[in-house]
């Protein structure tokens, strides 16, 4: 066998598993089929950190939730991701809905969620005061959060690579065969040969699964669709603000992202696994639900919608357990909401998993646990200063809504994992995350992006495979020739 | 701290003209601030001509319109810095700034002129629905693909918004081969000038629907088809209308927004129906000595008028760092029937002449533009024909402003009778 442990999919589930099985002295790869990390649902979801008085107690779900998001705070602070811890509150707007929080309160009490409370309408209020008038009261979660998905997914993915894990991208499996204690995977990019294999692919490990004869499982994806306020609207709100679940629905949320703008959505329809295409009704349910919760939003602030497809599965509590018909073959699937809270505590427990089915753990000694990004608008005169006259790139903004320099895009374009694409380069340093949406700096990204990776201009792809951006030259060719 | 007489933000048309004039009124510390590599703005991609009608006589493009200020200023001691980002403005008139070749640094500047233009409005500012495909631009960034860099952007297009730089691309794409399919308008009427409607769309056989819209996008990676829709007059998509165009890429000319994040952080009062500052008849804004011009004041159709509004910010500059402030009770304007927006906002008592921009909200034919002094009328100017698409300008003399009596002034349009 080639490797030990290899993992399907690098969302934040799988990259969580490769941070953790990076600590030890094991033969790690994963293997994506898009030509980036983070390219399915970790990047398109509400971005939340939840508390966990959602699922019910006892589940996975449930226990998963609570230790990933006590987890969550200092693990971003070792690898360097925004993340804060702002408390989530849910409204109660209707009659029904004192009920519904009260039994929230009382689930969460269950879980263990920490420091749960019942506020009145008054005390909702004072720490909210933009909220509806029909407002009853709310239960506050103080362990609730925000927390950037995407970087969460690069930098324990970056972390494992660092520490000897080996990332295959445009890898997507097209096939699984048994061996004698262990599995083949077949892909573009070649054949991989391993003890375990690990399954997170998201909304495509029902697929995976199927590879490998087990059909115990059916994925049954969701799409949520939202809308991305400029930060003239991210003081809205100080609180991720959620609404009652009802017969309706989980209902539509309203929060500050860590980047500072306002974030709106989801609604819930029932979709293909790779459709993310928004819908005029999808969007005006959007937009009218979150105003009942807080009524003065101002949609003409709106930068950008998109949307999500959630892995939910035909299982009420996620998936995470060896195949029953495929020795070695692990599944960590219909990682749905709260999948993104859960999964610094999914990385521990597929360890655990892979513990008892026999796979042998030494750590590291050299395990390097940290990593540090340079945002350069984050930094004082002296700092920005010291950095320039290194190196003057550091002095260039090249995308001014959000104040990003030549020299965080070069950084990010040589880091473990580079970006391959203009929107991947937006994932990681936020260039054409702003009001203008890329629309100044967009070709110039697509210019250093070329000139960084040796690529023709005409190669380099707005995202995903196929997702060309320039289809030649002009007819007098290259303009600065 | 470095310490300039007057520092412009931005060294496009307006801030190169603004630069000009008062640098001719006598200032000599002039600091002129470009995030871009060379001066010019949003100009050097604009090959095509029909720039400088008014100001020249003469029909130039773009860059050689702005190539006439760059020659002038370069024959004074204005100095530029290029790849120079303004980061933050205070209230006391301190700029902080980055660059590759200075670090990060703050200057004191007497007085401040804004001329950071404008922006595009994005698929995001507008919610169209559909795939998250790639081979959706807004015009001004396929325009810059295209003529600054040498790229085509795709090579069958479908055009949404009538606006100027959306016209001027068709006419670009076609002539480098594209097939452009269609130019699709929401409103009733173009929000171009009419000969960019003529000289880019109709020479060409280009079709313009009126009162459509995108409804849907369709792509896995790239662009495959929009579907287009007729509107009711509420500007709602009618459903049976749809037609189905088979496209590689969809440009967006849907508008453009004033670029005022820094007036904005510095506490400068906003126009929401300008989204530029509110100004003076001197443009200044309502921090004193900061005055605002061109795009990022309000959106102009031509840069020859960009000019001229320019020129007066410089002089006004000027007069302000020479310690002359205009003085006088304030008088409002008002947007009476049919007037969106007015330039300037208010203005004082006693004012030499006041100069008037504005844009209407409908296509009038043989109309007229009244001044009214509460029940008064003190002025009115006929026009055969006004659209939203075409700034308009009257001229207050002296003469007619010292008889306003009231403290508001209202503009509004007189529809002929049917």
């Amino acid at each position: 066998m080639n490797y030990d442990v290899l993992i399907i999919g690098c969302g934040v589930t799988g990259a969580a598993c490769a941070y953790q099985l990076a600590r030890y002295d094991l033969r790690v790869g994963v293997l994506e089929a898009s030509n980036d990390v983070a390219n399915g649902t970790t990047k398109a979801n509400s971005a939340i950190v939840h508390a966990g008085y959602d699922p019910l107690p006892g589940t996975k779900m449930a226990r998963l939730n609570v230790l990933g998001t006590a987890l969550m705070g200092p693990l971003c602070a070792r690898l360097d991701v925004p993340y804060r811890n702002n408390g989530s509150l849910v409204l109660s707007l209707t009659e029904e809905d004192d009920g519904t929080l009260k039994a929230l309160y009382e689930r969460g009490l269950a879980n263990g969620v920490p420091g749960l409370r019942l506020l009145s309408r008054e005390e909702t209020l004072a720490l909210e005061p933009n909220l509806s008038p029909e407002l009853r009261g709310a239960l506050l979660a103080p362990s609730a959060g925000i927390v950037n998905p995407w970087e969460l997914c690069y930098a324990m993915a970056e972390t494992a690579v660092r520490n000897g894990a080996e990332l295959m991208r445009s890898a997507p499996v097209t096939a699984v065969e048994r061996l004698e204690g262990g599995w083949r995977l077949r892909t573009p990019k070649g054949d991989f040969s391993t003890r375990y294999v690990l399954n997170c692919a998201g909304t495509l490990s029902d697929r995976i699964a199927a590879l490998a004869g087990d059909h115990s499982f059916r994925i049954k994806p969701a799409k949520g669709e939202y809308f991305l306020l400029d930060k003239a609207e991210g003081k809205r709100v100080e609180h991720v603000i959620f609404q009652c679940p009802s017969r309706l629905g989980k209902g539509v949320l309203v929060t500050p992202t860590v980047h500072g703008n306002l974030l709106v959505g989801p609604n819930a329809v029932p979709s293909d696994p790779e459709d993310t295409a928004n819908s005029a009704a999808g969007m005006a349910f959007v937009r009218a639900s979150a105003l009942r919760s807080v009524p003065g939003i101002n949609f003409r602030e709106n930068i950008r919608n998109f949307a999500g497809v959630r892995a939910n599965s035909d299982r009420e509590d996620f998936i995470i357990e060896e195949s029953a018909v495929a020795p070695g073959f692990f599944h960590l699937a219909g990682i749905r909401s709260p999948g993104l809270s859960a999964a610094p505590a999914i990385g521990l427990e597929a360890v655990e998993l892979l513990r008892q089915a026999g796979l042998a753990l030494k750590e590291k000694a050299d395990f390097i646990d940290s990593r540090r990004r340079v945002r350069f608008h984050e930094l004082s005169e002296q700092e920005k200063n010291r950095l320039i006259a290194e190196d003057p790139r550091w002095g260039r903004v090249i995308c001014r809504c959000e104040t990003v320099t030549e020299g965080e895009i070069a950084a990010a374009l040589h880091s473990p994992i580079p970006p391959v694409s203009v929107n991947g380069v937006k994932r990681r340093v936020g260039a054409g995350m702003g009001r203008c949406q890329g629309g100044f700096c967009g070709p110039r990204v697509q210019e250093i992006i070329a000139r960084e990776l040796g690529l023709d201009p005409t190669q380099v792809l707005m995202d995903w495979e196929g997702t060309w951006v320039l289809c030649g030259e002009t007819r007098k060719g290259d303009a600065r020739q | 701290m470095t310490n300039y007489d007057l520092v412009v933000i931005g060294g496009g048309p307006a801030g190169l003209a603004a630069a000009l004039s008062a640098w001719e009124q006598g200032v000599r510390s002039i600091l002129i601030l470009e995030r871009d590599r060379e001066p010019g703005g949003i100009l050097n991609q604009c090959i095509h001509n029909g720039f400088g009608l008014h100001r020249f006589k003469e029909e130039l493009t773009g860059p050689e319109y702005a190539g006439r200020f760059i020659e002038l200023v370069r024959q004074t001691e204005i100095e530029i810095r290029t790849d120079t980002m303004v980061l933050e403005l205070t209230r006391d008139r301190v700029l902080h700034a980055v660059s590759p070749s200075r670090g990060y640094e703050t200057i004191q500047a007497g007085a401040v002129i804004l001329a950071m233009g404008c922006r595009e409005r994005t698929r995001g500012a507008i919610s169209i629905p559909g795939a998250r495909c790639s081979g959706i631009f807004t015009a001004g960034a396929a325009q810059r693909f295209l003529n600054m860099e040498g790229y085509m952007v795709g090579r069958r297009v479908v055009i949404l918004g009538s606006g100027d730089i959306g016209l001027i691309m068709a006419r670009r794409m076609t002539l480098e081969g594209a097939k452009v399919l269609a130019c699709v308008e929401l409103m009733p009427y173009s929000g171009g000038l009419t000969r960019n409607i003529v000289q880019c769309l109709r020479d060409f056989d280009i079709p313009l629907y009126l009162s459509h819209t995108v409804t849907d996008i369709r792509g896995k990676d790239r662009l495959e088809q929009v579907v287009v829709s007729r509107v009711d007059e509420r500007r709602s998509p009618i459903p049976g209308t749809e037609m189905v165009f088979d496209c590689d890429t969809l440009l967006l000319s849907v508008g453009l927004l004033p670029e005022n994040e820094l007036s904005r952080q510095a506490g400068i009062a906003i126009d929401p129906r300008t989204n530029g500052p509110v100004v003076w008849e001197n443009r200044e804004c309502s921090i004193p000595g900061v005055f605002a011009c061109g795009n990022v004041l309000h959106v102009h159709d031509l840069v020859d008028y960009v000019s001229a509004e320019s020129e007066q910010a410089g002089l006004a500059a000027a007069a302000y760092l020479r310690g002359l402030r205009p003085a006088g009770q304030e008088i409002r304007l008002q947007n009476g029937n049919g007037v969106g927006y007015t330039v300037p906002q208010h203005f004082h008592r006693g004012a030499e002449r006041l100069e008037l921009f504005f844009r209407v909200r409908a296509v009038y034919k043989n109309a007229a533009i009244r001044i009214m002094d509460g029940e008064t009328r003190i002025a009115r100017f006929k026009r055969e024909h006004m659209a939203p698409g075409e700034m308009e300008t009257v001229q207050l003399p002296k003469v007619l402003l010292d008889r306003v009596k009231g403290d508001t002034l209202t503009v509004e349009i007189e529809e002929a009778a049917p």
